[in-house]
């Protein structure tokens, strides 16, 4: 394996492999349906209040 | 119990995509360093460290001198007229660890040998301020007065053969021959030191004391064989152009 | 779980042992009998423990709250440790003479030595402090593993001991911010992958369907520096029973595979975590969620994706091929956004609510962490531009920039989560004093503002002398000419110093006293309620 042989994969197929991470994690974020699991998810910090104990279900 | 099953699943999922996601970058960048030719430029006159040099350049990591000095001149005109030649990855291709630094809170050491005395480097170390009153460098004078301990050199060398320094069996045998024979040049075993590691091996008294070898005397046969053993003369730049 | 560790312990003893009676130099020996004499205490506890639980079941109910406390301590401890190591070489460089000619002062030994003990002592117990205390409560289940979180926080503390005083004997691989030397990064790999299992296990136990963005972050730093810790810390040592090895890899592997571990250092130890530490207490706090849920996930995957690659930045020019270096600038350019994408989020769950930063002085030290992290995450992309760093690197710009994070974002988003953390952890109602806090943000603001400043332009004005030219086409400054010009400015940063180090000083009193149980009387100042 050369120099040139390693640039040109990381040229063509390391662009693809970044943009499709990033596509990824955007869809995933912005999906209408997650919305709402975000929401829940968010508010969690806030559900601890009051004593705690391991039978809390 | 299917729901918890899932859950758990979904945090050893996170791990894995974390894991896969961060290996990617430090494979791609570091793994093709140790298989492409071109990392490492063809040069004559690399060979490693003698045991004096070795044992004056484990002296120089414990002290942390890297801390405030970088051995690694970048191609800059400044750089090159202020310390010499840039640096080359075959000057520091035996080098475990690597000395580079980050820092220069004090000059490049990357081409100190030979630039200054023995003479200036024993009041140097011992007191900076002695010869560069601007300096705010620490004195190290407990080096002229610390005896060299060397009793494991060949625990060394041997070691770093492992690693793939070109030690042959016999260097690390006569280690300790060697490191007292670049200390006194009229010795009987100076020869079999040149032989083993090179004419460009320095030979000589370096802590200007007689008596047994000291730690200063490793240091600074350390530092005055820095950026001396490449022969720029016969360097092909073009074809070691990356 | 308690078996195993029990395991471990006298594995530890043995080892420790050995090393104390065989070592072949004084330091692994020295080394050998901390190792005994933790593993023995640890061996003690347990057996303790296990008579009592005879006695008098334990309660396993609640938060591990204890553990937490303790790491709070020993964060405040070491801060002021570190901070106070930091300033005495800072004075050391405007007074040479302060190194005082003998091998254990001198700089060069002594500057591991604060940056270990900010980073690694006071840093990573406020990670394993602030991560314990957060997967609890968004997990809302206890701490897993019995009494291995107990175990994680004193190996991890005896780490540092011996990593410290290694520094300061003489044992060190060079390499920065991984100076400790193999048998220390063993006893490292050993408690992270205990402390890792018990992050995992506290987050199987959740009664959650969510794991919150802040455990992503908090797990994301502890995967990654045990994979960090691993790789740049293949070393051969010279024998078993030596404090001395070699690395693995020699020259410019060895200096990118260090320069990798060197800049994720600080992407996931001291911004991942530290982010995890954001997206929890800024709105709890702030008593309102996160500003985006939506970007903090797109700003985790992207932050963690392109840190990794950024770290041939700090090889700019040098021997390292070009190609890699290229790579190191684009990624690390790339890395504004995610990063200013963070300080958005962190800032906006402010909206709505930005009186209270007038009002409550915590508050107010989380978010101005959250605008120095904009900051430095705004120059580092700078620098890592290969024209800028020719002028900024190996001066004390680079140290600057990094101050400005470690002090302004690590630093302050630290204080603020201890001082929540402090009266829930010791029952208390509320801090001793928000006076106190105020006067702890402004002297360290001030201290930050002159170092940060002093360095600019000292680091400038040193790399511009070095590249001068005079009329006649010679250099213009010898090297000594451009150290002699740095004096003021390195008089004005230990000052500034001076300043942060009072700050703590001021935290750890208010701490004290909180832990007492003291309130100090003060008009005007409402005091939010602890929780």
């Amino acid at each position: 394996m050369d120099y040139e042989t390693v640039r040109d994969f990381s040229a063509n197929y390391g662009l693809y492999y970044f943009m499709a991470i990033f596509a990824i994690v955007v869809v995933y974020a912005l999906w209408p349906s997650n919305k709402k699991s975000f929401e829940d998810a968010a508010s969690i910090p806030f559900k601890d209040e009051g004593p705690f104990t391991e039978d809390d279900k | 119990m299917i729901r918890h099953a899932t859950i758990e699943k979904n945090s050893l999922l996170m791990l894995v995509l974390v894991l896969i996601v961060v290996s990617i970058g430090g494979i791609v960048e570091i793994a093709p360093l140790f298989y492409l030719e071109s990392t490492i430029e063809k040069v004559k006159g690399m060979r490693p460290y003698t045991p004096l040099e070795l044992k004056g350049r484990d002296i120089y990591i414990r002290e942390g001198c890297y801390n405030c000095h970088s051995q690694m001149i970048r191609p800059l005109r400044d750089e090159n007229e202020r310390y010499g030649h840039y640096s080359l990855a075959a000057e520091s291709m035996y080098d475990h660890p690597f000395q580079w630094g980050s820092k220069r809170t004090g000059p490049d050491l990357a081409r100190v040998g030979k630039r200054y005395s023995d003479d200036w480097h024993v009041l140097h170390l011992t007191n900076p301020r002695a010869v560069v009153p601007e300096s705010v460098m620490p004195g190290y004078p407990f080096l002229a007065k610390t005896p060299l301990k060397y009793d494991d050199i060949e625990k060394r060398l041997r070691t770093l053969a492992m690693e793939g320094v070109p030690y042959t069996p016999d260097m690390i045998k006569n280690a300790k021959r060697d490191l007292l024979a670049q200390l006194d040049p009229d010795s009987d075993d100076a020869d079999a030191l040149i032989e083993s590691y090179g004419d460009n091996v320095q030979l000589r008294n370096f802590d200007r004391q007689p008596g047994a070898p000291t730690e200063l005397d490793a240091l600074i046969a350390y530092l005055q064989m820095l950026g001396t053993l490449v022969d720029f003369s016969q360097y092909d730049e073009k074809a070691n152009q990356r | 779980m308690q078996i195993i560790i029990g395991g471990l312990l006298v594995i530890g003893a043995l080892l420790g042992l050995i090393m104390a009676g065989k070592g072949d130099d004084s330091v692994m020996r020295l080394h050998g009998s901390f190792i005994l004499i933790a593993s023995l205490g640890g061996i003690f506890a347990l057996i303790k423990s296990a008579y009592d639980n005879k006695e008098k079941p334990a309660q396993e109910t609640g938060y591990m709250d204890t553990v937490i406390k303790y790491g709070l301590i020993a964060s405040v401890f070491w801060g002021v440790v570190g901070f106070l190591a930091g300033d005495f070489i800072a004075w050391q460089l405007a007074f040479p003479a302060l190194n005082f000619d003998l091998p254990w002062t001198n700089f060069g030994r002594v500057r591991p030595l604060h940056t270990s003990a900010v980073i690694f002592a006071f840093g990573g117990n406020v990670l394993i402090a602030t991560s314990f205390f957060v997967v609890q409560r968004t997990c809302r289940a206890r701490l897993a593993g019995g009494v291995a979180p107990w175990f994680v926080f004193w190996g991890y503390n005896l780490f540092i001991v011996i990593a410290a005083t290694g520094y300061l004997l003489g044992v060190t691989q060079s390499r920065e911010y991984a100076e400790p030397e193999w048998y220390a990064d063993l006893l490292l790999t050993v408690v992270w992958v205990v402390y890792l299992l018990v992050f995992m296990g506290t987050l199987a136990k959740r009664k959650e369907p969510h794991i919150y963005v802040a455990n992503w972050f908090y797990l994301a730093f502890i995967v990654t520096i045990a994979m960090l810790h691993i790789v740049n810390n293949l070393a051969i040592p010279i024998s078993l029973t030596s404090s001395k090895s070699y690395s693995l890899f020699a020259g410019v592997q060895d200096a990118l595979t260090q320069w990798w571990y060197g800049h994720n250092a600080v992407g996931f130890f001291l911004t991942a975590g530290f982010l995890g530490i954001m997206y929890y207490f800024i709105p709890k706090r702030a008593e309102r969620p996160v500003y985006s849920y939506r970007l903090s996930i797109i700003h985790f995957w992207a932050l963690i994706f392109l840190y990794i690659w950024a770290g041939p930045h700090h090889l700019h020019y040098t021997a390292l091929p070009d190609w890699a270096q290229t790579l190191g600038m684009t990624f690390s350019v790339m890395l504004w956004m995610p990063s200013w994408g963070g300080m958005i989020n962190g800032l906006m769950t402010l909206s709505g609510a930005w009186d209270k930063l007038r009002t409550d002085p915590v508050l107010r030290m989380l978010v101005v962490s959250v605008a120095f992290y904009g900051m430095s995450t705004f120059e580092g992309p700078l620098m890592a531009i290969k024209a800028v760093n020719s002028l900024s690197h190996y001066t004390d710009w680079t140290v600057g920039h990094v101050h400005s994070g470690a002090l302004g974002w690590v630093g302050f988003v630290s204080f603020g989560a201890i001082y929540y953390m402090a009266p829930i952890l010791f029952g208390r109602k509320q801090l001793y004093s928000l006076k106190l806090v105020s006067l702890h943000f402004w002297t360290a603001t001030i201290g930050i503002v002159l170092y940060i400043t002093a360095m600019w332009v000292s680091g400038i004005l040193q790399g511009l002398m070095w590249r001068a030219y005079d009329s006649l086409g010679f250099l213009q400054y010898s090297f000594a000419e451009t150290v002699e010009a740095m004096h003021p400015f390195y008089v004005i940063r230990a000052t500034g110093g001076v300043l942060f180090l009072f700050g703590a000083l001021v935290m750890a009193y208010n701490i004290w006293r909180t832990a007492r149980g003291d309130v100090r009387a003060e008009a005007g100042v409402p005091a939010p309620a602890a929780g």
